[in-house]
């Protein structure tokens, strides 16, 4: 079993790449194939916060930021493409008909610049951003309120800029998906699959980055920054680079998130909605590899089920699953299933081998036995 | 003793935390072959001086690894030149195992690109300081189950591995037993013969039996210089630790931040 044990995880990706990929199409409804496609959409940037939260220490509660980038980039063009060559997104007209398209709109009717948009526009403000906070040593309650405020900044932006964003009402009616006709359902199950495999392709990234040096480095950083410095390693580039990844899988699952749901509003990248990517990260385990993505899955789940039937219930039962999780499992479902296979697999193994509790073993670094 | 590329020479160093002078024109040096030892009462300066050497606080004055300035470089490039370090309080990474402390330690002038891939066998530089401090056989043990002396040692061998030209340790034998204290002493010893070795320390029978030769810091200023008979026979020295404290040995001294 011990020559198995390092290629589980992959194993484990393989198998819900199955169910993603091929069991669900088969079996689930196409309204229950649209909910999924969301939930991985959630689940992708939930990836991203494990890896920049779970394993590198970095509260990141403004990801709705990232989120948004990716979002908006892709609505406008769905957007432009749904109102056709030359023409005006439809709100826009409604304000004034005669007004120009905002110079910002223009590159996003090509489909090339929208995709390098999803994927490098997260990259310039996240590497500006982390470079500007990690090198002046910006961290714990201070780094994530900053990163929150951020979501919040965003979303008011879009809010107040009825003319140019849509403000409140968001975008939406988007007819066409890079050629695609979306209302037929044949489409609508390649958008998922797309949305599906991204996620697949988010935890092989994951599992690699886990897996290397870097990945060490990255938990010695989260650990004990100040001894990777004098290690001879500058901490701020190793959680940049964390930092980054995160807010590249944030905009994809945001540019993803735009088709499937079919509406983007400030609303879902705004304060709440960054906390809730955070809330499934915490419920399924931040620092391990599939806790962040099962439980934003989770709560997408208990969301659009419970949270439509029992809308006032829903709430009070994410708040009290949220403290049950954080009194008794702090590191999340997932921690409790390497707790069983620990006790399985390796009856004699020590607890600090099996359950991993940085915030909980942090203050030993303090503690001087003389 | 002659300047080598491994010597560390402090001259006129100065730290100042907002106007109060916590170490006031230091100079000494430390060369490659002998165990040098940083001694002086609480608050003398000895902690701050490394924190200095080593980027951690801001001084003034000069302390130059061989032909290199090191002060006024960020803490990460000073360790890159060849200066290691430890911490009064034994600081491994306890969620990684022995061996992943030490690659990590051996790393730092990997290319970055290399950082994404996973380790593949152990590099022989581990192997050699792991048998130099005798954890050869828990290599594959989370550091954080190791006990206080193997976290010690373990950070002596993460120095090894990293290939420091200068060692400075602060207080590397707190809290351990007399045999594991004169593990260290040995192990300090044939560190030694290639490599400078500072220690910070506050064990004075430690220090008489393992230094080469000692300086004796007390309120930011060096008291006096010497090998252990000069400096104890020093009778400003002895006059500092008598002052000090009622203590029962010309060198017994508290703790600093005690």
């Amino acid at each position: 079993m011990k020559n198995l044990k390092p290629w589980l995880p992959l194993i484990g990706i393989g198998v819900l790449a199955l169910v993603l990929l091929a069991v669900a199409p088969s079996v689930l409804s196409m309204h229950w194939i649209n909910n999924l496609g969301k939930y991985c959409c959630w689940a992708i940037a939930a990836v991203g916060i494990g890896l920049a939260w779970g394993r590198g220490g970095m509260l990141v509660m403004g990801q709705g930021v990232f989120f948004g980038l990716g979002a908006y980039s892709m609505a406008m063009h769905l957007t432009l493409e749904s109102a056709g060559p030359d023409s005006l997104p439809i709100f826009m007209i409604l304000y004034d008909p005669l007004a120009p398209l905002p110079a910002f709109w223009e590159p996003f009717r090509s489909d090339l610049f929208t995709l390098l948009a999803i994927l490098l526009l997260p990259v310039i403000v996240a590497s500006i951003l982390g470079y500007a906070l990690f090198k002046s040593r910006v961290k714990g309650a201070y780094f994530a309120i900053l990163t929150q405020a951020l979501a919040v900044a965003l979303a008011v932006l879009i809010s107040s800029t009825i003319r140019e964003t849509g403000g409140d009402t968001g975008l939406s009616d988007f007819k066409y998906f890079f050629g695609f006709v979306l209302s037929d359902d044949g489409n609508k199950l390649m958008v998922y699959l797309i949305a599906a495999a991204l996620l697949v392709v988010c935890l092989l990234v994951v599992w690699q980055l886990g897996r290397s040096r870097f990945g060490e480095l990255l938990i010695a950083t989260r650990d004990a920054e100040e001894r990777v410095r004098f290690l001879g390693y500058d901490p701020a580039n190793i959680k940049l680079v964390a930092f980054v990844v995160a807010a590249v899988m944030a905009s994809i699952a945001g540019a993803m998130f735009v088709p499937i749901v079919g509406i983007i509003t400030p609303q879902e990248i705004g304060a709440s909605a960054s906390i809730l990517m955070i809330a499934g990260v915490a419920l399924g385990g931040r620092a391990s590899l599939f806790g962040p993505a099962l439980g934003a899955m989770a709560i997408g789940w208990g969301q659009s089920s419970l949270g439509s039937s029992w809308p006032s219930g829903w709430i009070y039962i994410l708040g009290l699953l949220f403290i049950l999780v954080t009194l008794f499992l702090p590191m999340g479902l997932s921690s409790l299933v390497g707790k069983v296979t620990g006790l399985v697999w390796r009856p004699r193994a020590t607890p600090t081998a099996t359950t991993p509790a940085p915030e909980f073993t942090a203050p030993e670094f303090t503690e001087v036995k003389k | 003793m002659t300047v080598t590329d491994g010597s560390l020479v402090v001259t006129d160093l100065r730290v100042e935390f907002d106007g109060f002078v916590a170490v006031g024109g230091v100079s000494f040096d430390a060369h490659p072959g002998e165990v040098r030892f940083l001694i002086g009462p609480n608050g003398a300066g000895k902690t701050t001086c490394i924190d200095a050497i080593t980027g951690l606080s801001k001084g003034s004055g000069s302390a130059r690894l061989g032909g290199q300035e090191l002060l006024g470089k960020p803490a990460h490039k000073i360790v890159r030149l060849g200066v290691g370090r430890t911490f009064q309080t034994a600081s491994v990474f306890d969620e990684l195992t022995v061996l992943q402390n030490l690659d990590i330690a051996a790393g730092l002038h990997r290319s970055s690109l290399s950082l994404l891939r996973a380790r593949r066998g152990v590099d022989p530089a581990i192997h050699r300081a792991l048998e130099e401090t005798g954890l050869s056989r828990e290599l594959a043990t989370p550091a954080g189950i190791l006990s206080h002396g193997q976290k010690q040692w373990l950070e002596i061998a993460m120095l090894l591995v990293q290939d420091a030209k200068v060692l400075l340790l602060d207080e590397p034998v707190a809290g351990m037993s007399l045999d594991e204290r004169t593990a260290t002493g040995e192990l300090l010893g044939r560190v030694a013969a290639t490599r400078t070795v500072l220690v910070v320390e506050h064990d004075m029978d430690f220090m008489r039996r393992f230094a080469s030769r000692v300086t004796v810091l007390h309120q930011g200023k060096v008291l006096s210089e010497g090998s252990v008979a000069e400096v104890q026979s020093d009778p400003r020295v002895q006059e500092v630790y008598l002052g000090t404290a009622a203590a029962p040995s010309v060198m017994t001294i508290g703790r600093e931040d005690d």
